[in-house]
């Protein structure tokens, strides 16, 4: 899940680390007011869980009450990266001396954290990677040990930090330590400021908490912003289901994530479109009635690809909530059926007693002949 | 490392539902299991084996090679370290959505310990004739047969998937290597990739990829100088970007870990794709023919 700025930045405070004094205005008069209560000339930051805000004009530069007030009404209402803005931070402006780049992030190639370090901050990683690729430190973390004080201060070795190497080291490790508390999968300060003051100071933060740790992180969850959802998709979710609604017309229902995108992916070589990522493996494949709920929910449907390979999840326990679903909703439109793995042989003849056709042997012949029915006609071989 | 039928298993989590379930299953197509851990149910007698309190005190009493862990998300890391410490070789673990702080936890536990991790979030490992550990249908003989062809997916239901059209066409498996479809894993599609080069009895392998990550990228890579016949499956082609295709790893963000990636670095270092997975097995003959 990620967070926006304003969020991200009390989580940052709460565990020590120093970000600007800020106040969250929802109005243009709001954002006056944040700004008289700040006092001096400040920032207007429009308020989404994205990125490259300032290059879609979503920051602006403040110089009185007035200035934030006219900054506001522009910005509240636009669009960045798909999401409306309605919320705006308004921070104290911090005279900046230099700019640096640090994050703390999962990486899956050493199995452990990684801490990223540049003395050219401020812009995005992409674009410093192209500047430099020689600029961003890199230090593996051994997660058992945590970060040394002397692995930090080896990252900053022969950087010009304006003679703050230690205050900024003291700050990577305050960063790891947050990252840590956090369960973060990504925490990012871009950028890290020196002030003319010499303070140093967190000017932004990104922050990606892992979708498995929500739980135990729930108060900071509480202040995140999970994906958008269509209505099926919030259905499925408190229903513990895996979904996510496609523009095609041929529903997909299947267990497990990979035989699931397989499914997708062999509806569109034979000419169809899927309707729905769906899939009820694991501790969901007694779910399979409330999933086919959902997915006829979807209008676009115009028939049913039911493909399963049982092998935790058992053939004849979702076949039983397919066919009881189907006879109770009695949806009107032709499903196609592939059963193999764990529990087939009554899968399949309860398929055929109760729906009174023969599951395909072949999932490509059940993929083709849902995919005829949902288009009207013969399903092709795509172009390569 | 390869699971053989020598290989002795702890199953954590033995009394559950699904670790009684999965046990008997593994016990009647004769693999070796010597005891289960439930701290609960220490001193009593489950399927016929011993119930431990720990992994270090089966070490005492039952030495075992491998353990295989039922083991829910929030309890998962402690029981890893129970087992990384009391010496296992191989660890298996099949517990999806494990927060990811402890899997870097569990994987360092690993390194400390000399034990391999398989997984988390894989269904585990069959060789086929042989035993197995996990919860992939090794019993259903029209699914796993024995043979030459080593099988390694992220996913459990498309390696199961993957083997039955082996099986359909004549192809029997050497090892089904399920790697898990976390984003940090213990041992990586690369990975199982050398370890089925260096099988004799792997003639050639089928790699079932899926979008998100670099693995395949990574087994690319290694796939270039082989000897053997590789041939590829990659999941996820019809998956729109920016969502998260059921898997925690299966994620298309920032241009990162795309199909069409995925695809290039394989045909790159000579490994077939195929657009469907009924197309693996008439790549695999034209494979083994040329190899031939």
């Amino acid at each position: 899940m990620n967070f926006e700025e304003h969020a991200a930045k009390a989580l940052l405070k709460a565990c020590g680390l120093p970000v600007p004094d800020g106040i969250v205005a929802g109005s243009p008069e709001a954002a006056a007011d944040a700004a008289r209560a700040l006092g001096g000339p400040c920032v207007v930051k429009a308020q989404a869980p994205t990125g490259k805000r300032g290059k879609a004009g979503g920051i602006r530069l403040a110089g009185s009450p007035e200035e934030a007030r006219a900054a506001a009404a522009d910005i509240l209402g636009m669009t960045i990266g798909g999401h409306r803005i309605e919320r705006l931070l308004v921070e104290e402006q911090v005279p900046i001396a230099a700019e640096f780049y640090t994050a703390v992030l999962n990486d899956p190639a050493s199995r452990g954290p990684v801490v990223l370090f540049s003395a050219m901050g401020g812009m995005e990683v992409e674009e410093m990677a192209a500047a430099d690729p020689e600029a961003m430190r890199r230090i593996e973390v051994d997660v058992a040990a945590g970060l040394t004080a002397g692995q930090a201060a080896a990252t900053l070795e022969g950087l010009d930090l304006n003679g703050q190497a230690g205050a900024v080291a003291d700050l990577l490790a305050g960063l790891y330590a947050s990252y840590r508390a956090l369960d973060a999968e990504l925490l990012e300060i871009n950028p890290l400021a020196l002030t003319g003051d010499g303070r140093i100071v967190c000017l932004d933060c990104k922050y990606t908490l892992d979708d498995a740790s929500a739980a135990r992180q729930a108060v900071a969850a509480q202040t995140g912003s999970p994906d958008p959802m269509t209505a099926l998709e919030a259905e499925a979710h408190a229903a513990g289901l895996k979904y996510i609604e496609l523009d095609g017309s041929v529903g997909v229902l299947a267990n497990g994530a990979g035989l699931t995108m397989a499914t997708m992916d062999a509806i569109e070589h034979f000419g169809g479109r899927p309707a729905n990522f769906l899939e009820i493996g694991g501790e969901a494949y007694t779910k399979a009635e409330t999933a086919l709920t959902i997915l006829l929910g979807n209008p676009s449907i115009r028939s049913l690809l039911v493909n399963f390979c049982g092998a935790f999840a058992r053939t004849d326990v979702m076949a039983e909530g397919v066919v009881r679903a189907w006879q109770k909703l009695d949806p009107g439109i032709p499903v196609f059926f592939t059963i193999h793995g764990t529990g087939e042989d009554e899968a399949i003849a309860l398929v055929e007693r109760e729906l009174g056709h023969r599951p395909f042997d072949l999932m490509d012949d059940a993929v083709r002949a849902a995919v005829g029915a949902a288009i009207g006609g013969a399903a092709q071989e795509a172009a390569p | 490392m390869i699971l053989r039928k020598s290989h002795r298993i702890l199953v954590q989590g033995v009394t559950g539902k699904q670790g009684t379930f999965w046990t008997r299953a593994m016990i009647g197509y004769g693999a070796a299991v010597v005891g289960g851990v439930n701290p609960r149910k220490a001193g009593t007698v489950h399927l016929g084996l011993p119930v431990y309190a720990s992994a270090a005190e089966a070490a005492r009493e039952a030495p075992f090679d491998v353990a295989l862990m039922f083991i829910p998300p929030a309890m998962a890391k402690d029981a890893a370290f129970d087992a990384c410490e009391a010496g296992a070789r191989l660890l298996v673990c099949l517990t999806e959505h494990i927060p990811a702080h402890d899997v870097m936890e569990m994987m360092a536990a690993g390194r400390a310990n000399g034990t391999r991790i398989v997984g988390p979030n894989t269904a585990g490992l069959v060789t086929p004739g042989e035993t197995f550990a996990g919860i992939l249908p090794a019993f259903n003989p029209q699914v796993f047969r024995p043979g030459g062809i080593g099988v390694i997916s992220r996913s459990g239901s498309l390696g199961t998937l993957l083997s039955l059209v082996l099986t359909q066409n004549g192809f029997g498996q050497s090892v089904v290597y399920g790697v898990g479809g976390d984003p940090i894993i213990g041992t990586t599609t690369r990975e199982a990739l050398e370890i089925l080069d260096a099988d004799a009895r792997t003639e050639a392998v089928v790699i079932c990829g899926e979008i998100g990550g670099s693995a395949e990228e990574d087994a690319a890579d290694y796939a270039a100088g082989m000897a053997k016949p590789a041939v590829a499956f990659v999941a996820g082609r019809a998956a729109p970007p920016g969502k998260k295709m059921g898997h925690a790893g299966a994620i298309v963000s920032g241009g990162k870990g795309d199909y069409q990636s995925k695809r290039k670095a394989l045909e790159a270092a000579g490994v077939a794709v195929a657009d469907v997975p009924s197309d693996i097995p008439k790549l695999l003959s034209a494979r083994l023919r040329a190899a031939a």
